[in-house]
């Protein structure tokens, strides 16, 4: 924040507007640039302990026999299509977090007694791994959708009501003594002060819900295989390991986190950093990281 | 009669009274300035004013549709511009909602800040935010406006500018204004009537009438800053005492 000062007060200071200088482009390309050396150094280093290695190369295969793996894996379609497949599924239920874990969370943030006895429920559930709910949904729902869609919602439902909990819980008290000067409702209050304050911490739990959603999707899939279940890229996974294929498994893996990371790239990244720009608490071309 | 307060006292729990025992008047139109140390318990008496805390005795008697209230940190909402903010008052106090941009537009030009409006707080220098504030509580046209420090962060010169300001705006208007300061001169500037509050616990110590003769008399009011600036050092010294124990 700069307090300009002019000689003059009463006319305008020239506005901190940051141009986009040659410093902040440079660090926005280190941004992308640091971790592809880490990628590239990190596969040099597989490739050269896969060659020191005395194991057999079926057991501990090279980055050149995996990636030899990937046209054939691409041909027949069905990486892509089961890629598209959990893609959906992740999305979807995402999204069906986000509309159940919303409105429980201001609830929650509303009403202390109902917090104080919930509350303690969701950190747990959010400490609870969301595999440990796939045995219990496949006994209720047997192998169907219906028992990803639980185990990706218990993954994911926790963590964005935390989130915006913990959004609502640091909002400065200031602003509740400014709705009350201003004469707000207790609906006003939260429309118009409290969910765009809390919007920071409530984007930061969306984010993190997307990381547990799409998690928790890997764990169903990985162990709801078969019966009406289209094949999703968590069962592309067990594929692997039913037929002791492990350059099929890394490259499956390499799958899971390259979506991942787009996700958070293209979407939760550029959101955040909007917001935070808009309200003047980072710079242009910051990177928050986490 | 605007506002009332008699043997209003204050504590935030445990034994020690923050507020002891005010009791005074303030009339209709009036120009009040609360003078004291920093630490004496001045915002506690404007948020008992303001109505945002219950005193813990005494009773007090306020306009009913309230008062305008302005922080000593201009308390701008930051993800809305300022013509934004100012709008936000206007809307919460039920203003109508065709006329509210052009009232808008009037408000700031009021602080000569009609080129800003649709600048964030955070593009916003210190006294322009000051000034944003004190646009916003002017929407929402109370007759009483309480003002908690609103100055004290700002340079010199923009503070100057900003009493004038204000000054005039009081002839204009009429209001009614409780202006809290630990700044001397600043009182003897603005207030018709100055209110010395003591420390630990806070009373009211000195109550000193200011005609616009003494004002304009350099001698007189240098003189009344000199006496005044040497209770609040006294009481400031009285607070630290406290402290050390
Ligand atoms: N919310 C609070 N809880 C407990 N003590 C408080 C609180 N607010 C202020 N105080 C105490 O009350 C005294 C007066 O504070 P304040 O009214 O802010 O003084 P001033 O505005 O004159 O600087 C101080 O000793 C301060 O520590
Ligand atoms: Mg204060």
């Amino acid at each position: 924040m700069t307090a300009l000062i002019s000689s003059n007060p009463l006319t305008a200071p020239p506005v901190a507007r940051r141009q986009p200088g040659a410093r902040q482009r440079s660090t926005r390309l280190g941004s992308v640039f640091a971790p592809l050396v880490a990628i590239v150094v990190l596969v040099a280093i597989w490739q050269i302990a896969s060659w020191a290695s005395p194991l057999r190369a079926d057991l501990f295969p090279s980055p050149v026999m995996v990636f030899q793996k990937l046209p054939a894996l691409l041909a027949d379609g069905s990486l892509v299509s089961a890629t598209a497949i959990s893609l959906w599924r992740a999305l979807s239920g995402y999204v069906i977090a986000v509309l159940i874990a919303t409105p429980i969370a201001l609830i929650l943030a509303h009403w202390a007694a109902l917090r104080r006895g919930l509350g303690p429920l969701v950190s747990a559930m959010q400490v609870l791994p969301s595999i440990a709910w796939v045995p219990a949904a496949i006994i209720l729902f047997g192998l169907s959708d219906a028992t990803i869609y639980t185990v990706l919602l218990l993954g994911a439902i926790p963590s964005i009501i935390n989130g915006l909990l913990s959004g609502v819980d640091m909002i400065p008290p200031q602003y509740r003594a400014l709705s009350q000067v201003l004469g707000a409702s207790r609906w006003q209050h939260i429309i118009h002060v409290e969910l765009p304050a809390a919007l920071p911490g409530y984007v930061g739990g969306l984010r993190q819900g997307w990381a547990f959603a799409w998690r928790s999707l890997m764990a169903a899939e990985l162990i709801a295989v078969g019966g009406s279940l289209a094949p999703g890229i968590g069962s592309l996974l067990q594929r692997g390991r039913d037929l002791a294929d492990l350059p099929l498994v890394m490259l499956v893996i390499l799958s899971i986190l390259l979506v991942g990371i787009l996700i958070e790239l293209l979407i939760f990244a550029p959101l955040e950093r909007r917001l935070l720009q808009n309200r003047g608490l980072a710079r242009a071309g910051e990177e928050k990281s986490g | 009669m605007s506002i009332e307060l008699n043997e209003v006292s204050l504590s935030y729990g445990g034994d020690e009274l923050v507020l002891d025992s005010i009791s005074t008047q303030i009339h209709d139109g009036e120009f009040v300035a609360v003078l004291g140390a920093s630490g004496c318990g001045k915002s506690s008496l404007l948020n008992v004013i303001a109505g945002l805390l219950p005193p813990s005795d005494g009773w007090l008697q306020v306009p009913d549709d309230g008062a305008a209230f302005m922080f000593q940190d201009a308390n701008l909402l930051p993800w809305l511009t300022a013509a934004a903010n100012i709008e936000l008052a206007l809307k919460l106090c039920d203003y109508p909602a065709g006329q509210r941009a052009a009232r808008v537009r009037q408000l700031l030009e009021l602080v000569q800040l009609d080129h800003a409006g649709d600048r964030k707080p955070h593009e916003l220098s210190g006294g322009m935010r000051q000034r944003v504030a004190l646009a916003r509580s002017l929407a929402q046209d109370r007759q009483v406006l309480l003002m908690d420090e609103p100055f004290a962060a700002l340079d010199a010169i923009t503070r100057d500018m900003l009493h004038e300001q204000l000054h005039s705006l009081w002839a204009a208007t009429g209001k009614t204004i409780v202006f809290v300061t630990h700044n001397v001169r600043e009182a003897i500037r603005l207030a018709e009537r100055i209110l010395v509050l003591s420390s630990r616990p806070g009373r009211i110590i000195e109550i000193r009438r200011i005609s616009d003769t003494l004002r304009n008399d350099p001698a007189h009011s240098v003189a009344l800053a000199d006496e005044l600036t040497t209770i609040l050092r006294r009481e400031q010294m009285k607070n630290d005492r406290v402290d050390q124990l």
